[in-house]
């Protein structure tokens, strides 16, 4: 099992108290109705799904219950390092 | 290629199994071929197979990265069924198992297709109501499904613990008699051969690096780790590399690839008759015919090539197991490992041509790819040929998330898939 480290706990804990919750940077349409069927795709399904360096989001919801970003290697399942939602990607 | 029949298998062992020869040539690529299949496994095999028996187009290569069979078709748990939702499904799964009926006898190679039942569990009302509708709409497919009540299922399987008491009650069954497990070695050994003796070079250990496109933006070619090899068709069927191989043509799809896991125990003599599943639980399992118990877990949450999952995965599986059929609490596990599948969104293949011209895809098939082995190989092989897709994946197209007609089997099928 990988051990994450919450930003906002600034604890490593195991992953089991952890929800995925998908790649990272996904933004929501700020004007949904002006949008055309290629971006609601490019939205909704499709996903980088890299072979290496990945941006993605966990919950820590058995512990803080927040949202935070992560940067973790696909291949190793190593993190590079964990980041409070609303910074900047790294 | 020699002919296998009891005669010839009798006649070699007598001389002690010394002498079988290689049962296809270990090819180099050439500069070009009228069509290349990326990835290896069964369904890419098959798709080579089927371009040259039905389709006469035998300048064909299939490109593998590491050795035949050693991704997914090495690392599933061989459940073969049909009792999908949705009519696109149902005609999609139905054409392989219709196909893997006379494939032994087809590639003249046994694997090993067992008829022994697909049995899913149902432990709550809702899973009651569920599997009976799925009966109802198989059935109304063409589509053999049929409900068992707990005694009926308990005759069916007798290691199932149908006790009331039990921390996961049996309310009721749903068995698809034609459903069984195949040796999946043998699936992709079978092809192997039969495509080989047609004609198709199978080359190990050649990764695709790139794909080359002419100004026209048509596919002329692909480079690999063993130099570039020219072709105007290029069929992917890369399972958890899609992505990877896909950008290399500029697309980028709606896929992610997770580790999905799967374990044996130690060989028993034969105690489990077919195969169970439990979609709520998430447990299914299944009697090899080594002896083996082949359990299949559940996949991790998040995105992974390594090929490898977490413990507290397996050991939710086997606690559901465990609790299912207490007969096997005392059971050894051997061995565990992973495979890496692609995910679509709504957990159904991507079948069909791409945009870019001459290239073609079969990927998506998440964690249920093994048991449409023959029909992907043959719709692959299919649209490939014609340059637009058959009826049956017709409705598996790229365009579906863009236009929304998704086909909905994530939904429908809830876990195990």
């Amino acid at each position: 099992m990988i051990l994450i480290h919450c930003p906002y706990c600034d604890e490593k804990r195991p992953e089991i108290e952890f929800a995925n919750a998908g790649q990272a940077h996904v933004a929501r349409p700020l004007d949904p109705s002006s949008q055309s069927d290629e971006e609601w795709e490019a939205y909704l399904f499709i996903r980088a799904n890299p072979r290496g360096r990945h941006h993605e989001r966990w919950r820590h919801v058995h512990g803080c219950g927040r949202f935070f970003n992560a940067v973790r290697d696909t291949v190793t399942d190593k993190f590079e390092t964990t980041y409070k939602a609303g910074e900047p990607r790294r | 290629m020699t002919h296998h029949s009891a005669f010839s298998l009798f006649a070699k062992a007598l001389g002690g199994h010394q002498d079988w020869p290689e049962q296809w040539p270990d090819a180099a690529p050439k500069p070009a071929y009228d069509a290349i299949i990326v990835g290896g496994g069964g369904h890419g095999l098959g798709a080579a197979y089927y371009l040259a028996k039905k389709y006469g187009i035998t300048n064909v290569a299939v490109l593998e990265k590491g050795w035949i069979g050693g991704g997914n078709t090495g690392r599933n748990t061989t459940i073969i069924r049909s009792n999908y939702l949705y009519d696109e499904s149902a005609h999609l799964y139905d054409h392989a198992v219709k196909l893997w009926d006379g494939l032994s006898q087809e590639l003249n190679y046994n694997v090993m297709y067992s008829k022994r039942g697909v049995m899913m569990l149902a432990h709550n009302v809702h899973d009651v109501q569920s599997l009976q509708r799925h009966i109802n709409a198989n059935r109304l497919n063409g589509v053999d499904n049929e409900w068992l009540t707990p005694q009926q299922a308990k005759d069916y399987c007798p290691p199932l613990n149908i006790s009331p008491d039990a921390r996961h009650p049996v309310l009721g069954a749903a068995l698809q008699r034609r459903g069984g497990t195949a040796r999946h070695d043998s699936v992709a050994w079978g092809y192997a051969r039969a495509a080989a003796a047609l004609g198709v070079d199978i080359i190990q250990n050649c990764a695709v690096t790139a794909i080359r496109r002419g100004a026209d933006g048509a596919v002329e070619g692909v480079e690999t780790t063993r130099g570039p090899i020219a072709t105007k068709r290029i069929g992917v069927s890369a399972a958890g590399n899609t992505s990877v191989v896909m950008q290399m043509a500029g697309l980028d799809f709606p896929l992610e690839s997770y580790p999905l896991q799967a374990l044996v125990s130690e060989p028993v003599k034969p105690t489990f008759p077919c195969v169970v599943m439990s979609n709520t639980v998430h447990a299914y399992m299944s009697q090899s015919d080594k002896g083996e118990l082949v359990i299949g877990a559940g996949t991790d949450q998040y995105v992974s090539y390594s090929q490898r999952g977490a413990l507290h995965i397996i050991e939710h599986t086997l606690a559901a197991i465990c609790e299912i059929f207490p007969i096997y609490r005392r059971m050894r596990m051997l061995r565990t490992w992973g495979g890496i599948v692609d995910v679509t969104p709504d957990r159904s293949p991507i079948l069909g041509k791409t945009p870019v011209k001459g290239l073609y895809v079969n990927c998506g098939w998440g964690t249920g790819g093994f048991k449409a082995t023959p029909g992907a190989g043959d719709l692959l092989a299919y649209t490939m040929a014609k340059d637009e897709p058959h009826p049956i994946n017709a409705p598996f197209n790229l365009d579906r998330f863009r236009n929304g007609r998704l086909i909905d089997e994530a939904a429908a099928a809830a876990v195990a898939h």
